[in-house]
């Protein structure tokens, strides 16, 4: 079986996002990049599948301009077999980029398709699900538990309500949660590995994906902020001061 | 001119308070029709409850024995079909919404709007990006159905038991797929108030330190009527189940009362309670992040405070 995994690069999740004044995007010159924690999630699952012998290929596809590549070598050096990156100057919205995917499993045929259950840039929380619609297999989203046996993937969902255990026919989309695994680091060796593992180019335009940006994004602001607060000096002091809101 | 269809969550044959929370966000379109649409096995009580809620035009119901339990790869295509007509759909950016909508948005090839936190327009909208700290301005386009996810921390629930809109059954005409299919929902059953809609809320995090301390945070939830949560950092060391993160990618919460107890306040978990009314701190270290964003904070042992806290209110 193949794995398609998304790899998406974004902010790194330790800076401090700050909005540019004119209100025109947020500052991302000279901002720490890496990729979406849930995505090294996704590829860390995929390797696991392979390394149980479920799987014998991963593949990590990202979408962004020519200077991806370096991002891509970082999944190939975390473990996968090979990489495709679709170029594009353009920023990708959430149904695009399932159109592309939707495009590459027609070439790829994989048996199974792993996605970040969102990207902490956009938190669109979209792509995955949109996947599935689009190619009419089966979704497990917010995936905390994965099991794959006799062509069906058995995936345990943390939702609102608790854990749900779902099951999928193969090929299906999953989507990644926090504590599905924990991805591994990176070792020197495997770096100059990634060097000689392939990356297939394509460009966004030969896909025939309608590149279309359905929202348009008119204005960012900061958000509301908070208004300082007070330090009380005991136990008795916040019981006085919650009584005084009606809030006990 | 707007016709708003809004999908309703509801859990074991009830309604739950979110949907009425996408009715608010709705009605600020002001429009020409809300309807509600239930999709379950059993839909009488469901569509009952959500026939009252203010504003609601119709309760549609779409009664089958495959909506038992709500997968998305079922509901998608009766929601696609049941959009036709409509202006707007919505749902409440729950698991639930999250999980369903997308894949409806795509069937209809269309944009989705997540987390709308408010309407500027028919078709305009705000909604919070990179975990809250920026907040943006989007628009549908005009000649496409707007498909969008409704944060429920920002929208009150809309008033229930002065309505009583009709409800009628609904007939698709559409093929449901077989290849996914519900095994079990392993729900930590309890008496306490629901952590999503609960006016108050104590919420534990790395400081508590087990599991077994946790009963400390719960006893004391227990004492003022709230609800429990906990940090990302908590859930991860296993002190308490998946379902009490509050944050980021856990439940953002809107309680008129919010109690971090032992909780540094990562960016990420502040993300999630951003909304509240009043935020406590309650840690011993006096830099910890969460004293930025707390209305009353207090530095000390959650040990020996809890206790003092529990006898001060008496």
């Amino acid at each position: 079986m193949k794995i398609l995994v998304g790899y998406k690069r974004v902010v790194d999740y330790n800076v401090r996002i700050q909005v540019k004044p004119d209100g025109t995007g947020v500052v991302t010159d000279g901002v720490k990049l890496s990729a979406n924690p849930f995505d090294d999630i996704a590829l860390e699952e995929a390797l696991r599948l392979r390394e149980k012998g479920i799987a014998e290929e991963v593949v990590v596809v990202g979408i962004g301009p020519a200077d991806l590549t370096a991002h891509l070598r970082n999944g190939l050096a975390m473990g996968a077999n090979r990489a495709i990156h679709v170029v594009t100057g353009d920023a990708v919205q959430p149904l695009t980029a399932a159109r592309v995917f939707q495009k590459l499993i027609e070439k790829e045929q994989p048996g199974l398709v792993i996605l970040g259950k969102q990207a902490i840039d956009d938190d669109a929380n979209q792509t995955g699900q949109m996947l599935a619609a689009l190619w009419d297999r089966p979704q497990a989203t917010f995936a905390s538990k994965v099991e794959i046996a006799n062509g069906k993937a058995t995936v345990t969902r943390e939702v609102d309500a608790g854990l749900e255990v779902i099951e999928a026919e193969l090929p299906a989309v999953i989507t990644t949660d926090l504590r599905l695994n924990e991805p591994r680091f990176i070792k020197l060796p495997d770096i100059m590995k990634a060097k000689s593992k392939p990356i297939d180019t394509i460009e966004f335009a030969s896909l025939g994906v309608e590149a279309n940006d359905h929202l348009k994004t008119t204005h960012y602001t900061a958000p509301a902020k908070r208004s300082k607060g007070v330090m009380v000096k005991d136990a008795a002091e916040l019981v006085a001061a919650l009584k005084q809101k009606g809030l006990l | 001119m707007s016709k708003i269809l809004v999908i309703a969550e509801h859990l074991n044959g009830k309604l739950n308070s979110s949907t009425a929370r996408a009715v608010s966000a709705a009605a600020a379109i002001k429009p020409d029709a809300i309807d509600v649409l239930v999709l379950a096995d059993n839909v009488d009580a469901i569509a009952s409850d959500a026939a009252k809620i203010e504003g609601v035009s119709r309760v549609l119901t779409i009664a089958r024995a495959e909506n038992a339990h709500p997968l998305a790869a079922v509901l998608a295509p009766q929601i696609a079909k049941a959009a036709a007509g409509y202006s707007h759909v919505f749902a409440p950016s729950t698991t639930f919404g999250k999980d369903v909508l997308p894949r409806v948005a795509a069937l209809l090839g269309v944009a989705q709007v997540s987390d709308v936190m408010s309407v500027e327009g028919s078709h305009a909208f705000k909604r919070p990006i990179y975990a809250g700290n920026a907040i943006i301005t989007v628009e549908a386009d005009a000649g496409s159905t707007v498909v969008a996810t409704i944060r429920t921390a920002s929208w009150a629930a809309a008033a229930s038991g002065t309505n009583n809109a009709p409800v009628e059954a609904l007939s698709v005409d559409v093929t449901l797929p077989s290849h996914t299919r519900f095994v079990e929902l392993q729900s930590g059953k309890s008496d306490r108030p629901d952590l999503q809609s609960a006016n108050k809320v104590v919420s534990g995090g790395r400081g508590v330190g087990s599991k077994e301390n946790f009963d400390i945070i719960y006893k004391f939830a227990d004492k003022i009527g709230a609800a429990v949560g906990a940090s990302r950092a908590a859930v991860d060391a296993g002190y308490v189940p998946s379902d009490l993160q509050v944050g980021q990618t856990g439940k953002i919460i809107a309680p008129e009362l919010y109690m971090a107890i032992g909780i540094s306040g990562a960016i990420q978990h502040l993300t999630g309670i951003k909304d509240a009314g009043t935020i406590v701190a309650i840690n011993k270290d006096g830099e910890a992040p969460i004293f930025e964003i707390a209305d009353i904070g207090l530095v000390g042992d959650l040990f020996k405070i809890i206790p003092e806290l529990e006898a001060a209110i008496g």
